[in-house]
C-alpha cells in the first residue's frame, strides 16, 4: 500500500504539486515510484521553459522503463531539483521530498482539476 | 522427405509433431490463413543446388568480376586486413549470437563493444561512444538529429558541401522528412544563426584537403549549436582530434580500421559525444557493472532512451547495428596499437606524396589545391581527357583517376607499394597529351 | 562457459607489437626522402625533430614525414594516443577467451522469439569471404563489377518472387534501417501525387518498438490501433482511424503473438480505400517462407530481415541487412532514398543469395511450414505448465504470459519470467524473447525455427517442464539463477546511475 501525503493535491498521471503562493512544486507520487521500480534517470526541463497543463515536461527512467511526466499545471519553469541528477534515488526514497520542478502557475484555475489526496486514493491502488 | 541438410525433420518426427500440434498435415498449420492468401504456384526460383553447385555457381560470378589495384579512396579505403581479424571473427561464438539481450551468456560480446567503445573513445578524444552505427553517412545522419535534440528549440542544421558525395546524400534523405531544416552550404560558419542546433564538417574534405578547424568551435558554440566532425579513424591517429578542434560529436566510417571494401559494406559507422551528451546519443550502449558475487562485468544500459522501450520517442530507431565489424574494428586497434596505425597513416601519407610528385612529373595533371595539406587522398586538374585516363588504367589493371567535380582523385594505402605506384605513373606517361 | 575477466588495455606492454606492417616510408621512397633532404622542407623535419624529443620513436617518425609532405604541425594530434601495445598472440588468445563467454546458434538451441535464430550454413560464410568480391570497391566502374551485379540482381529477383513484390532496393543495413527507408518510399509516394496532409501512420499496439520509433524518425504522427481479444488488429477499431490523414499502416502478419492477421484482405480494402499505403514488417516473414506472399495479401512497401529469414549470421547485433521491397504502386520511388553510404551490405546478400540457392524452388516450400509445425509442437506441449493467453494456431512463435504456478506462497514471491529465462541459462538454452509483446506483463516468447530437430525442442520442452516444476516447488531455486553461467545476474540499476561506458 503507498504512501499519500494530505497536503498535497494530485494528477491522474500520478503527479503530485504543493501550492505555494503562484508557484506549484511538482514532484510523482509513492504510488508512481513503486511502479516504475529503482529510478535510474530524470529526464527535466531547463529553467525559463514553460510547461502546459496536461503535457510531458520530462520522463523518469529505470532499467527497463521509461515513464513520461506531465505537468499537471501551464506556467514556467523557474526552478528544477539539480540534485537529481546525480542522485535519481532520491525520488525512490523520499517521492514527496524530492521535488522535482517549480513552476510560476500562468492559471491558478486549473488547481482546481486536480484531485484531492482522498480522491486520488482512489486512483493509486 | 529428409532430403536438405539444412532441415532435421524426417517423416517420423513430422508425424510425432503434427500429432502433438493436432492437426492432420503441414498444411494444417495454415488453417488460420485465408485459401487466396496460400500460394499456389511454384515459386520462380532456380532448382535446388547442392554445396558444390552453389561454390561454382559464385565462383563464376567471381570471375565476372575484376581485380584492381585499388587508387581510390571517397569513403572506402584498400587498408591492409590483418590475418587475425577474419580468424577471430568467424568464431562462431561470435558470429552466430544475437544482440547480447542475455548478458550472463553474452559477456564476449559485451566485452568487445566496451572495448570498441573505448578505442572510439580515445580515437576522438571524446568522452562516450555507442555500440555502432550502420555506416559512416548514416551516423552523420543521426548526428544532426542528435543535435537537434540536444538544443532545445532549435531545428535547423548546417551541413558542409565539403563532405564527400554520400555522406550529403544520405543526410538529405535523412532530414528531408522530419521538421528539420538543412543548410548546405562551402562556408558552414556564415549561415549561422540562432535557430541553428548543429554544424556538420569534415576532418578531410572530399578533395583530400586536412581542413584546419581552428575557431570553428569558438564560432559554433557561440552561436549555440553543437559542432559536428566527420572523421576517418585511421587518419586520427595523427590528426588532430574532434576533440582537440573543440568538436562536440564525432561521426566516421570505421572502415578504414582494417575492413575489406567488400563493395560497399558491411562497415560500421561510429558515433562518440561530450559527456553532457550521452543520454541523448542513439543506439545500443554497453556499461561496466557487477554481478551479485562481485564480479566485473557488462550489460547492456541507458537502454530507456532506445526504441523498444520509447517507442515513438526513443532518440532513433536504430536496432541492430554492425556489431561484428566493430569487433572488426576493435580487434584491428589492438593488433596495430598506437605504432601500427601511425606507421599505416606514415606509408600511406608518403606513398601518396609520391604518387602525387610523380603524377605531376608526367605533365599531364596540374595541382588542384596547390599548397593545401593532404593525407592519403587527393586530387588534382586532368590535361588529358579523363575518360580515356581511366580506361588506360583499368586495362593495365588500377582503378584510379575517380572524376570529382572535374578534378581526378587518387588514393594510396600501405598496401600499394612502390612498384605498383610506378606501373601506373607508367600507363600516365603513356598517355598522348 | 568460464570467466574470463580481462580487457585489452589491461594486457598492454610498452613496446610490443602486434603488425606487421612493410618497411618505414623513408626507406621505401628514397627518392621522395631526396627530393625533400635538401628543401626547406627538410630543415622544418629537423625543427620538429628537435621540438618534439619526447615523442616517441613512431611519432618522431611521423612529424618527419608529415613535414616532408607540407602538413602543417598545427594540424596534427598532440594528445598520446593510448591504444594497447600486445602481440599477436595476445590479441589471439583475449578474443578466444571472450568468445568462450558468448552463447550462439552454433553453441545451442536460441529461441529468441521475433528473432528468427536459424541455423547459419557455413557455405555462406566462405562465398562471403571469397576475394573476387570483398576486394571490390563500391565505386569500381560497372564492367568491373559484373559479378557483383548479377548477385544482386540475381538476389533481387529471388527475394521478388518469394514475397510477391516488384522490385527491392538493398541499401538498408537492418531491419530498422529498412522501415525507415520503406516509410520514406510511402511518403514520396503520396508527395508525388501532391497528398501532402498524409502526416499519419497507424501502428498496432502489439507492433515491434522499431516501428513507431521509425514513424517518427519519418516525421510521422503515430496512431495507434488496438488489438482485440483475439490477439488481432481490431477492424472495428480500425475504421474511424483511416481519413485523408493516413499515409498508411505498419503491420507484421503473423503479428508478434504469432498470430496470422486473418483480416489483412479487409484491412488492405480498407487502407487502400483511403488512399493508404500497406507496409510490411518483415521480421515475421519466416513462416511465411514458401507458403504466402506479402504482395498477394495486399502489401505495398516491406522490408526483410536477411539476417533472420535468409540465414545470414547477426554477429551480436548486425550487420544485418533489411532490403526494401515495393509493388506496382511504389515501384516508380524505389531508388529515390539514399539511406546508406554505397550499395548497402553486399557481404550479407552474397550471403542471403547463397542460401536462397541452396533452398531452391523446392525445398523453399518447406521451410515456413517446419518453422511453424516446431513451434505450434513446443506450444501444445507446455501449456498445461505455462500461461496461454490465446490458444490459437500459431505461426512461427507464440507467447506465453508466465508460469500457471509461480511457486508464490506466504512471505515468498513467485517466479517471474525473468526468472524462467534465467534458470534456462543455467540448462544450455538461450533464453526466450522475455517482455515483450507489451500487452502481456509476463511475456515469454518462443520460436524455434525449422533448423531445430525434434530432439532438440524435446530437451527445451523438458527443461521447460524442470524449471516449472522447480518454481511450483520452491522459486527460490529460480530467483538465484543463473547459476552455472560466466557471471550471474549483474546490478543494472547501478550500471545506469553512473555510467561507464569506455575503459
Amino acid at each position: 500500500m503507498s504512501k499519500i501525503n494530505d497536503e498535497l493535491l494530485y494528477s491522474e498521471s500520478h503527479e503530485w504539486v504543493k501550492v505555494d503562493g503562484n508557484i506549484a512544486i511538482i514532484g510523482v507520487s509513492d504510488f508512481a515510484q513503486e511502479e516504475m521500480g529503482d529510478i535510474t534517470y530524470v529526464d527535466v526541463p531547463a529553467e525559463g521553459d514553460s510547461v502546459t497543463k496536461g503535457e510531458d515536461f520530462g520522463a523518469l527512467e529505470s532499467v527497463k522503463a521509461s515513464s513520461e511526466l506531465y505537468s499537471p499545471v501551464s506556467g514556467e519553469v523557474v526552478a528544477v531539483n539539480e540534485e537529481l541528477e546525480d542522485k535519481p534515488e532520491l525520488i525512490n526514497e523520499d517521492p514527496y521530498g524530492a521535488w522535482i520542478i517549480k513552476v510560476e502557475m500562468s492559471d491558478n484555475g486549473e488547481l482546481e482539476d486536480l484531485l484531492t489526496a482522498a480522491a486520488y486514493a482512489e486512483i493509486a491502488k | 522427405m529428409a532430403g536438405f541438410s539444412y532441415f532435421p525433420h524426417t517423416d517420423d518426427d513430422i508425424r510425432v509433431m503434427l500429432e502433438r500440434a493436432g492437426v492432420r498435415n503441414l498444411d494444417g498449420l495454415y488453417s488460420d490463413v485465408p485459401a487466396d492468401f496460400i500460394y499456389q504456384g511454384e515459386y520462380d526460383l532456380p532448382d535446388a543446388m547442392s554445396e558444390q553447385q552453389v561454390r561454382d555457381f559464385f565462383e563464376k560470378l567471381g570471375e565476372k568480376n575484376t581485380k584492381l589495384k585499388v587508387f581510390v579512396g571517397q569513403g572506402a579505403y584498400d587498408h591492409y586486413v590483418p590475418a587475425v581479424i577474419p580468424y577471430i571473427t568467424s568464431r562462431s561464438e561470435f558470429l552466430t549470437a544475437y544482440t547480447p539481450y542475455q548478458c550472463e551468456i553474452s559477456q564476449g560480446t559485451l566485452r568487445y563493444i566496451f572495448e570498441w567503445q573505448s578505442m572510439i573513445c580515445r580515437l576522438t578524444g571524446l568522452d562516450v561512444s555507442n555500440a555502432s552505427m550502420y555506416d559512416g553517412p548514416s551516423a552523420a545522419a543521426e548526428a544532426l538529429r542528435m543535435a537537434v535534440a540536444c538544443t532545445r528549440k532549435r531545428n535547423k542544421v548546417i551541413v558542409s558541401t565539403k563532405l564527400m558525395q554520400n555522406v550529403l546524400d544520405v543526410v538529405k534523405t535523412y532530414l528531408k522528412y522530419p521538421d528539420i531544416e538543412v543548410v548546405f552550404a562551402w562556408d558552414v560558419l556564415d549561415e549561422l544563426g540562432p535557430d541553428v542546433a548543429g554544424v556538420l564538417v569534415p576532418s578531410i574534405c572530399r578533395h583530400g584537403v586536412i581542413q584546419d578547424l581552428t575557431g570553428y568551435a569558438e564560432k559554433v558554440h557561440e552561436a549555440g549549436a553543437l559542432l559536428i566532425e566527420y572523421c576517418d579513424p585511421s587518419a586520427l591517429a595523427v590528426l588532430k582530434t574532434p576533440d582537440e578542434w573543440g568538436a562536440d560529436i564525432a561521426v566516421g566510417d570505421a572502415q578504414p580500421l582494417g575492413m575489406p571494401i567488400c563493395y560497399g559494406g558491411p562497415y560500421a559507422g561510429f558515433i562518440a559525444c561530450k559527456q553532457d551528451y550521452m543520454r541523448k546519443i542513439p543506439g545500443r550502449i554497453v556499461g561496466q557493472s557487477v554481478d551479485a558475487s562481485g564480479k566485473r562485468c557488462f550489460v547492456l544500459t541507458l537502454q530507456a532512451r532506445e526504441q523498444h522501450i520509447r517507442r515513438e520517442k526513443a532518440t532513433s530507431n536504430i536496432c541492430s547495428n554492425e556489431s561484428l565489424m566493430a569487433l572488426w574494428a576493435t580487434v584491428y586497434l589492438s593488433l596495430m596499437g598506437p605504432e601500427g596505425l601511425r606507421k599505416v597513416n606514415e606509408l600511406s601519407c608518403a606513398g601518396a606524396h609520391y604518387l602525387y610528385d610523380e603524377l605531376l612529373k608526367t605533365g599531364r595533371f596540374e595541382e588542384a589545391f596547390p599548397g593545401r595539406p593532404f593525407l592519403k587522398e587527393f586530387c588534382l586538374k586532368s590535361k588529358v581527357d579523363i575518360p580515356t585516363l581511366q580506361q588506360k588504367l583499368l586495362d593495365a589493371g588500377f582503378f584510379g583517376a575517380l572524376e570529382i567535380d572535374g578534378y581526378v582523385t587518387f588514393c594510396v594505402t600501405e598496401k600499394r607499394t612502390k612498384e605498383e605506384i610506378d606501373a601506373l605513373v607508367n600507363v600516365v606517361r603513356g598517355i598522348a597529351l | 562457459m568460464k570467466y574470463y575477466d580481462k580487457l585489452i588495455f589491461e594486457l598492454s606492454h610498452p613496446g610490443r607489437i602486434g603488425y606487421s606492417l612493410p618497411a618505414a616510408a623513408l626507406q621505401q621512397y628514397p627518392f621522395f626522402a631526396e627530393k625533400c633532404s635538401s628543401g626547406a622542407a627538410a630543415d622544418d623535419a629537423a625543427k620538429t625533430d628537435k621540438a618534439t624529443a619526447s615523442l616517441s620513436f613512431g611519432e618522431q617518425r611521423f612529424a618527419r614525414v608529415a613535414a616532408l609532405c607540407n602538413i602543417p604541425k598545427a594540424i596534427l594530434r598532440e594528445s598520446k594516443l593510448d591504444l594497447p601495445e600486445v602481440s599477436e598472440v595476445d590479441v589471439v588468445r583475449h578474443y578466444t577467451n571472450l568468445s568462450q563467454m558468448n552463447f550462439g546458434v552454433d553453441t545451442g538451441f536460441y529461441p529468441l522469439g521475433s528473432c528468427t535464430m536459424k541455423y547459419n550454413p557455413k557455405i555462406n560464410e566462405e562465398i562471403a569471404n571469397h576475394p573476387l568480391f570483398t576486394g571490390l570497391h563500391p565505386l569500381q566502374p560497372a564492367e568491373t563489377v559484373k559479378g557483383a551485379q548479377e548477385v544482386i540482381d540475381g538476389l533481387d529477383k529471388a527475394l521478388a518472387a518469394i514475397t510477391g513484390m516488384k522490385h527491392f532496393t538493398f541499401l538498408p543495413c537492418a531491419g530498422a534501417h529498412g522501415e525507415l527507408t520503406g516509410l520514406m518510399l510511402m511518403r514520396e509516394y503520396h508527395m508525388a501525387r501532391g497528398d501532402a496532409a498524409r502526416t499519419k501512420v497507424i501502428v498496432p499496439d502489439s507492433a515491434h518498438g522499431t516501428n513507431p520509433a521509425s514513424a517518427a524518425v519519418c516525421g510521422l504522427e503515430i496512431v495507434e490501433v488496438k488489438s482485440g481479444a483475439d490477439g488481432l488488429v481490431d477492424v472495428e477499431s480500425l475504421k474511424p482511424l483511416l481519413g485523408p490523414d493516413i499515409a498508411g499502416i505498419m503491420m507484421t502478419n503473423p503479428n508478434t503473438l504469432g498470430l496470422f492477421e486473418r483480416q489483412i484482405g479487409e484491412i488492405a480494402k480498407l487502407v487502400h480505400d483511403c488512399g493508404g499505403l500497406l507496409y510490411y514488417d518483415g521480421a515475421n516473414m519466416n513462416p511465411l517462407l514458401g507458403k504466402v506472399r506479402p504482395g498477394d495479401m495486399g502489401f505495398d512497401i516491406m522490408h526483410l530481415n536477411l539476417h533472420k529469414t535468409f540465414s545470414t549470421p547477426h554477429g551480436g547485433g548486425g550487420p544485418g541487412s533489411g532490403p526494401v521491397g515495393v509493388g506496382e504502386r511504389v515501384l516508380p520511388y524505389l531508388h529515390t532514398p539514399q539511406t546508406s553510404g554505397f550499395h548497402g551490405n553486399f557481404g550479407v546478400m552474397l550471403r542471403a543469395y547463397a542460401y536462397i540457392l541452396m533452398l531452391g524452388k523446392q525445398n523453399v516450400k518447406l521451410a515456413g511450414p517446419l518453422a511453424v509445425l516446431g513451434a505450434n509442437y513446443i506450444k501444445e506441449s507446455l501449456k498445461d505448465c505455462y500461461k496461454l493467453p490465446i490458444p490459437s494456431v500459431c505461426k512461427h512463435e507464440f507467447v506465453f504470459d508466465g508460469l500457471i504456478n509461480d511457486g508464490a506462497r506466504e512471505g515468498k514471491a513467485g517466479a517471474t519470467t525473468l526468472d524462467v529465462a534465467k534458470r534456462l541459462l543455467d540448462y544450455g538454452f538461450h533464453a526466450p524473447t522475455i517482455y515483450f509483446p507489451l500487452l502481456f506483463h509476463q511475456a515469454i516468447m518462443i520460436e524455434p525455427t525449422e533448423t531445430e530437430s525434434l530432439e532438440t525442442l524435446d530437451e527445451f520442452i523438458a527443461v521447460m517442464r524442470k524449471i516449472a516444476a522447480e518454481a511450483a516447488e520452491d522459486p527460490d531455486i529460480l530467483h538465484g539463477a543463473p547459476h552455472n553461467t560466466p557471471i550471474g545476474r549483474p546490478d543494472e540499476t547501478t550500471a545506469a546511475r553512473n555510467p561507464i561506458l569506455k575503459a
